[in-house]
């Protein structure tokens, strides 16, 4: 059984040309005013037939404002719209975590997982070890400003893209397509980190 | 005719309640006690008779096996759901209900499922609503707690469409609460709807904008609420009574109602008082009474509220939001009336260190009704007051299907906008397969049997094929009233996939079809019938007050004429209500009350000095305080 996202065009549902930079508070505007035209109850009263059409128009509204105002969403559905068949695991909620670790964190991933072992542990005792509990606060200082890093070198991805989209030959656009791929498998894994330790944390 | 109207209908747990939209404002139609709630009790007492609100009430202490209360628990649930509610709530269930089917209700010897007591309910409200108009009602809008998933909003559906009403939107509780409240006033910025009623719990997180409501958030637990409460202060009192008089009545349906009926009165009066007497009469004449004060009653309910805070917080999350953000917090639902409950929603939502106080403005067992009744006017096409209002609602639970190893995988994620949709492709594993079996779930597990099977679809007809080669693209849609449809088509071949939908815990379209064709055939008899006590019941009040008018020194002020007209279409009268021609019966009412006018006129002059011009027999007879009462504060309901 293999999954594919659909590949309506989200920045057509919107008039909008593909790039990733984004005003959302124009966005939520154009989905307020889209939404007045086509919701189902303005169409309550009408014939079948309309009240199907009125359906089909807002379900995909809603689906593009909802992958659109998502940074990550937006970007992975730009990739799938040019081509890119992206890994199983889906947007933020993403089910198979990704499992290879960027080499430059092997490191501290594997300290970290030591740390969350033993806190899994010690909770099953009933025991706290505030200098475990110290540790495990600084790795999340760290690993989320590791994904402030990632979040920040997409968005100057973004910036190229915008700017190549017109312009710019094919195989550049690819490079950068490639390396969005790369940083986007980078935040999944980051963020699976993160949510781990809050998870440890907070448990 | 007039044009049929919409109406919007509150489906409560303990109460249900029908609206209108009366020009710009939203009102409560009440019902023929002239009472606006109807409580969600049925009770049986033959197999020909079926009693609902008030009147059912009364059954509940003298036959309580024949009395269905709080179904809207049993809603859209199998039985391995309510293992709980089963322990607190004296619901007979039939005995040979499997796992995985729809409930059925022992209710003395025959059976009903929820929605059918739903529909008894409804059908109570549209017939409110028909006597008031004096016209048929055929779509509502009807509310359903937020949180509530899609089989209990199935059923909810189904329970409308047996009552003979076209549900043409189910609207969420809350939303429709802050429908209600944003009507008067042009409100911009992030509201929370907190609404604890008696078996639910929503909390929902809006933003409004220019006439916008959107749901950002929503989050609750349907298994929340006032009956709670009850049932601890129940447990408490059969605790009680164990001890100190050595009486089992855990068994004892009938102790257990009236002591029900004494801790609800009792929970009422401390939302006022500082202290209240919990006194039951029990079987066999002996009495028990407690004392009960307001801090032993907060202690005691403290868990039941503090399970509400788990999921505001998780709805703040999720849209986005601090406490600080939040403008203006509404409390809807009975349960908000307690004390302990506003300071606790003061405390999540940090309001009085901020300076500001809950909305309760509204009655909180009718908001949600006015509300419903703003979205019906809204699907009318709207009114001045509601022309620029648009309601966008969210799904409270993430849609997934089970992959591989049992995990779920998620298509659609909770608080989403709906309607929402999600397109998955499929294909097969096995040459030449034919059959592609796809489970669908809706919760926040991970693995598919910690969340709620909604239905098991079979792609069937897949041409033969080799393994992996067919591509069936399967569309999973929810509509705007959280229900999920699902079409699919098999991409390769072009050929519209056939599927069979086996929804977990609901009714087939037949088993409704039949259910509906039971509960309309007595409908139309019931309402002619209706309609026909109540002109009797009108030619009574005035006869009555006729034959005492010659005591009335007035009477010797008519002419001799008249005094013979009113005996003569008296008497016509009297023989008319003996037969069932309902016209003949309503003019000879109207003629016999025109006869009168004069007489009641004089009656006035004579009793009070103040003339009251244009009154009627009957009205007058009423402002003195003599003879029967009207039987109903309206006209009576007219349909031709």
């Amino acid at each position: 059984m293999t999954t594919i996202g659909s590949t309506a065009d989200y920045f057509a549902v919107f008039d909008l040309p593909r790039k990733l930079h984004l005003d959302l508070a124009q966005l939520e505007c154009s989905f307020y005013r889209l939404s007045r035209k086509y919701h189902p109850d303005v169409y309550a009263t009408k014939s079948p037939q309309e009240q199907q059409w009125s359906l089909d128009q807002t379900s995909l509204l809603n689906d593009a404002y909802r992958t659109l105002k998502n940074s990550v969403a937006r970007t992975e559905h730009l990739l799938r719209l040019e081509g890119v068949v992206l890994e199983a695991g889906k947007s933020e909620d993403g089910v198979p975590k990704d499992s290879r670790v960027p080499p430059d964190l092997l490191e501290e991933v594997f300290e970290l997982n030591m740390q969350l072992e033993e806190m899994r542990m010690n909770r099953k005792m009933g025991e706290d070890d505030p200098q475990l509990r110290a540790d495990l606060e600084k790795a999340r200082v760290t690993f989320e400003s590791q994904l402030a890093a990632v979040d920040s070198n997409l968005e100057e991805q973004w910036t190229k893209w915008d700017a190549a989209l017109d312009a710019s030959p094919a195989d550049e656009k690819t490079k950068i397509k490639d390396e969005m791929v790369a940083l986007l498998d980078r935040r999944r894994y980051i963020r699976n980190l993160v949510r781990d330790v809050n998870d440890a944390l907070e448990g | 005719m007039t044009e049929v109207r919409i109406v919007g209908i509150d489906l409560g747990t303990t109460n249900s309640l029908v609206a209108f939209m009366q020009s710009d404002k939203p009102v409560v139609i009440p019902g023929e006690d002239g009472l606006n709630l109807v409580p969600s009790v049925v009770a049986i007492p033959s197999s020909k008779q079926v009693v609902v609100g008030n009147p059912a009430g009364k059954y509940l202490v003298t036959s309580p096996e024949r009395v269905v209360y709080s179904a809207k628990r049993l809603m859209g649930r199998g039985i391995d759901d309510i293992q709980e509610e089963l322990k607190l709530f004296p619901f007979h269930l039939a005995e040979d209900i499997q796992s995985g089917e729809v409930l059925r209700l022992q209710v003395a010897e025959q059976q009903y499922t929820p929605p059918e007591i739903g529909a008894y309910v409804l059908r109570q409200l549209k017939k409110n609503a028909e006597r008031y108009f004096g016209a048929p009602v055929t779509r509502a809008v009807i509310t359903v707690p937020a949180y509530f998933n899609d089989a209990q909003r199935q059923a909810t559906k189904d329970a409308g469409r047996m009552a003979g009403l076209e549900v043409l939107r189910l609207v969420n509780e809350p939303t429709a609460a802050a429908l209600a409240y944003g009507l008067d006033r042009q409100k911009e910025g992030i509201v929370a709807v907190y609404d604890l009623g008696g078996g639910t719990f929503d909390i929902s997180i809006l933003k409004l904008h220019e006439g916008i409501f959107e749901v950002i958030a929503t989050n609750g637990d349907t298994h929340l609420g006032g009956d709670d409460i009850d049932n601890l202060l129940i447990a408490i009192a059969l605790d009680d009574i164990h001890g100190e008089l050595g009486l089992d009545l855990r068994d004892k349906a009938e102790a257990v109602q009236a002591i029900r009926k004494a801790v609800i009165e009792a929970k009422i009066a401390l939302s006022g008082a500082d202290t209240a007497r919990i006194s039951v009469q029990l079987p066999g004449g002996q009495p028990y009474n407690r004392e009960i004060t307001r801090e032993q009653f907060e202690q005691i309910i403290q868990p039941v509220l503090e399970r509400t805070i788990g999921p505001c917080k998780q709805a703040l999350k999720d849209a986005g939001v601090t406490p600080e953000q939040i403008d203006e917090v509404v409390l809807v639902g009975g349960s908000t009336r307690i004390p302990t409950v506003r300071m606790l929603t003061d405390e999540v939502f940090h309001l009085s260190q901020r300076g500001k106080k809950p909305h309760t403005e509204l009655n909180p067992d009718e908001v949600v009704a006015l509300g419903a009744a703003v979205q019906a006017n809204i699907l009318e096409g709207g009114s001045k007051a509601t022309q620029d209002m648009l309601l966008l609602d969210v799904t409270p639970l993430s849609l997934g299907i089970e992959a591989l190893g049992g995990v779920v995988a998620k298509i659609i994620n909770r608080n989403s906008t709906i309607p929402a949709s999600a397109t998955e492709h499929f294909t097969t594993g096995v040459e030449g397969q034919a059959n592609v079996a796809i489970h669908v779930v809706q919760g926040e597990r991970e693995l598919a049997k910690d969340c709620r099977s909604l239905a098991r679809f079979d792609l069937k007809g897949i041409p033969p094929m080799s393994a992996g080669l067919p591509r069936i693209e399967v569309k999973f849609l929810i509509d705007a009233n959280g229900i999920l449809h699902v079409s699919a088509r098999e991409q390769r071949s072009g050929k519209e996939a056939e599927i069979d939908v086996k929804p977990t815990y609901g009714l087939t379209d037949e088993q409704v079809e039949s259910m509906i064709l039971d509960s309309f055939d007595n409908a139309e008899e019931d309402f002619r019938l209706r309609q026909l006590i109540e002109a009797r019941n009108e030619a009574n009040t005035i006869l009555a007050a006729v034959e005492k008018a010659p005591a009335n020194p007035a009477w010797l002020q008519l002419t001799e004429e008249e005094r013979q007209q009113i005996a003569v279409l008296s008497e016509e009268l009297r023989i008319l209500k003996e037969g069932d021609d309902l016209s003949s019966l309503r003019a000879g009412t109207e003629a016999l009350d025109k006869a009168t006018r004069r007489f009641a006129e004089l009656m006035m002059d004579a009793a009070v000095s103040t003339a009251l011009g244009g009154q009627t027999m009957e009205s007058a007879s009423e402002k003195l305080g003599e003879g029967p009462t009207a039987p109903h504060p309206f006209a009576p309901a007219e349909i031709k």
